[in-house]
């Protein structure tokens, strides 16, 4: 949330330059805004498809995106790279010049400093835009008060890799430099966390790794959970015919604080586990900008919305979608974003128009990689219900436990993200 | 007085919490675009196994959809994913995407295959397979500019038998050799 040098600068010229007198309380107006307009804040799997499907449905609406970097990288496929499976990270990156220009999105890069929900004006590192209707698409920080000695310095020392990017290609380095014989301690929070999945698919990512460069190594996985959070058989019997001896799962084993210094984390204060790569995957919450707009609900960690919408029931005006929401039985994953964000531009479109609403119905699709070669599903269809969002009864679930449609779910998973990228980009 | 009241006060936000119980059931777009993940921003796919929807015959799409719900046809994800669909939302969906524009697919097809292809599209598939398959018959999908990765997996699944072949398609397939149906298939994917 810092600003650098540059935005500061830039910053300070455009608040001095508008106003023709020094700098006071407020940054300048970035852009003057027209009859209709809408915020989106991120530009990663909720954000561009908002944007986008905004414009689609009317052109007579003004998209503004706002995201502070000027590529995105995808966290779903980011565990085969962390595995070696892919050589590097241009297949799971976006850049946004192709959306923008199709669609007629105006795509700021700066960062969001502040939300004034009354005055419906965001303020960021290069000026305040002003707002008919915010859309939020923050993602997740993380609780580091629930995990201590976790500061950004230990982050660099034990990567958590939860957003993609310089953190993953940290981790594959760690991996990669450790001696054959090494442990690696990965240690995954209670739920609810982003990508549900995802931790074991790290893990078997990283067995991958291990089985194929180091053999004598091991990884331990330390999960404040009760049991496996998602797809728990397919995964237990994925570890059990390719990983066995590797993989050590540990359930109901809390993380609490690292020590960086000694490459230990501990686990409620009680037992000490030493890794030599150790990757902490913290408990989270909803991006910090949706935190101080006071948008999470009584839990402090997510936020509550309304299943049609996905208005905030805590702010007017203020939609929240993808990771950040509490979005009911919807999960935490890139293609529920994706789904959220057009449930959410179909109505929005509708109140800025006067328009009925239309009832929610959407959809998750996640593929894990257990092997190269092998992946497995879970998909389910949503729908409101008593202003809840709930699995279609009698659909959905994961794939065959006998495994056999991994071979072919591997196929369908690669244009699985082809498509959802390419959604996302053009 | 209720319509003007309701506007007014959907347009001003007073109602978007308490808006819940007047929603109108999902809309074909709102069904539709939830597919699109996968199959791609109207159905234009962008994955090579995934397959294109937009302008897709609607009663091809009906039917694919009814026989993944009821387990008729082999699936991955679709049987799952069709079970949370009325048949009435599946006749909404199958509707939103025939009506879209033909998704044209970049893929490299191979000229001497096409060649062949188009020739035996014309005397063996094309009462079915109508406008070098850019239109079909009843039920009969649309093949035109479908990724060929796509046609070549349910052609295999078609010979093996785990997807059961319509009984007019079984009589023309069953003489052609494999490399009559890869030049077929290259032939479709060429059509734009």
């Amino acid at each position: 949330m810092t600003l650098d040098r540059r935005s500061f600068l830039k910053l300070v010229g455009a608040g001095a330059g508008a106003a023709g007198l020094p700098m006071i309380g407020r940054a300048a107006e970035l852009m003057p805004k027209g009859a209709k307009r809408v915020v989106v804040v991120g530009g990663g799997y909720g954000g561009t498809i908002a944007a986008k499907y905004i414009r689609m449905m009317d052109k007579s609406i003004e998209v503004v995106m706002i995201e502070r970097n000027d590529h995105f990288i995808s966290c779903p496929f980011s565990n085969l790279y962390i595995g070696g499976i892919l050589k590097d990270l241009s297949p799971l990156t976006i850049k946004y010049d192709k959306l923008a220009a199709n669609h007629g999105i105006k795509v700021v890069q700066a960062e969001v400093t502040a939300i004034d929900p009354a005055a419906k004006v965001v303020t960021t590192s290069k000026g305040t835009v002003s707002y008919d209707r915010l859309v939020l698409s923050p993602g997740i920080d993380f609780r580091l008060e629930d995990m201590k000695g976790y500061d950004a310095a230990a982050m660099e020392i034990m990567p958590h890799a939860w957003k993609a990017g310089p953190q993953t290609v940290l981790l594959r380095k760690q991996l990669e430099a450790m001696k054959d014989g090494g442990t690696v301690v990965l240690s995954v929070p209670l739920s609810p966390f982003r990508c549900p999945p995802g931790p074991y698919e790290r893990t078997s990512m990283i067995a991958h790794y291990l089985k194929a460069h180091k053999p004598k190594s091991k990884i331990v996985v330390l999960d404040a959970n009760p049991a496996i959070a998602s797809k728990g058989p397919l995964f237990t019997k994925g570890w059990k015919d390719n990983y066995a001896g590797i993989i050590d799962y540990r359930p109901a084993k809390k993380v609490t604080e690292v020590d960086a210094g000694k490459m230990t984390v501990l686990i409620e204060g009680l037992e000490d586990v030493k890794g030599d790569v150790v990757n902490v995957i913290p408990p989270q919450r909803a991006g910090q900008i949706a935190v101080a707009a006071g948008l999470v609900g009584d839990d402090k960690n997510w936020c509550p919305v309304n299943p049609n919408t996905f208005e905030s029931t805590k702010q007017a005006g203020i939609h929240v979608i993808g990771d950040a929401s509490n979005a009911g039985a919807m999960p935490k994953s890139g293609y529920s974003a994706n789904s959220e964000a057009k449930i959410c531009a179909t109505n929005i479109v509708a109140l800025m128009n006067g328009k009925e609403l239309t009832d929610m119905s959407g959809i998750n699709t996640c593929y894990s990689y257990i092997t190269d070669k092998e992946a497995v599903s879970v998909a389910a269809v949503y729908a409101a219900k008593d202003g809840k969002i709930v699995a279609v009864p009698n659909s959905g679930g994961v794939s065959p436990a006998d495994f056999s449609a991994a071979k072919m779910e591997a196929i369908f998973a690669e244009s699985w993200l082809k498509n959802i990228l390419t959604e996302m980009s053009t | 007085m209720m319509m003007k009241w309701k506007g007014w006060a959907l347009a001003t936000g007073v109602l978007a919490i308490s808006a819940l119980a007047q929603a109108a059931p999902p809309s074909a777009a709102m069904l539709s675009n939830a597919c699109a993940g996968c199959h791609g921003t109207n159905g234009g796919s962008a994955g090579p196994t995934m397959p294109s929807l937009a302008s897709q015959s609607k009663e091809a799409i009906e039917v694919a959809m009814k026989k993944f719900k009821s387990g008729e046809r082999a699936s991955t994800v679709m049987g799952r994913l069709a079970k949370g669909y009325s048949d009435g939302e599946i006749k909404a969906i199958a509707e939103f995407f025939s009506k879209q524009k033909l998704h044209v697919t970049a893929q490299a097809v191979d000229a001497g295959k096409v060649k062949k292809g188009a020739s035996l599209q014309e005397s063996n598939c094309g009462r079915c397979h109508i406008e070098d398959g850019k239109e079909g018959k009843d039920d009969t999908p649309v093949m035109a500019s479908q990724w060929l990765p796509y046609m070549q997996m349910q052609m295999a699944d078609y010979l093996s038998g785990k997807r059961k072949m319509p009984e007019k398609m079984k009589e023309k397939v069953d003489p052609m050799s494999k490399e009559d149906l890869e030049a077929l298939l290259h032939f479709y994917a060429s059509v734009k």
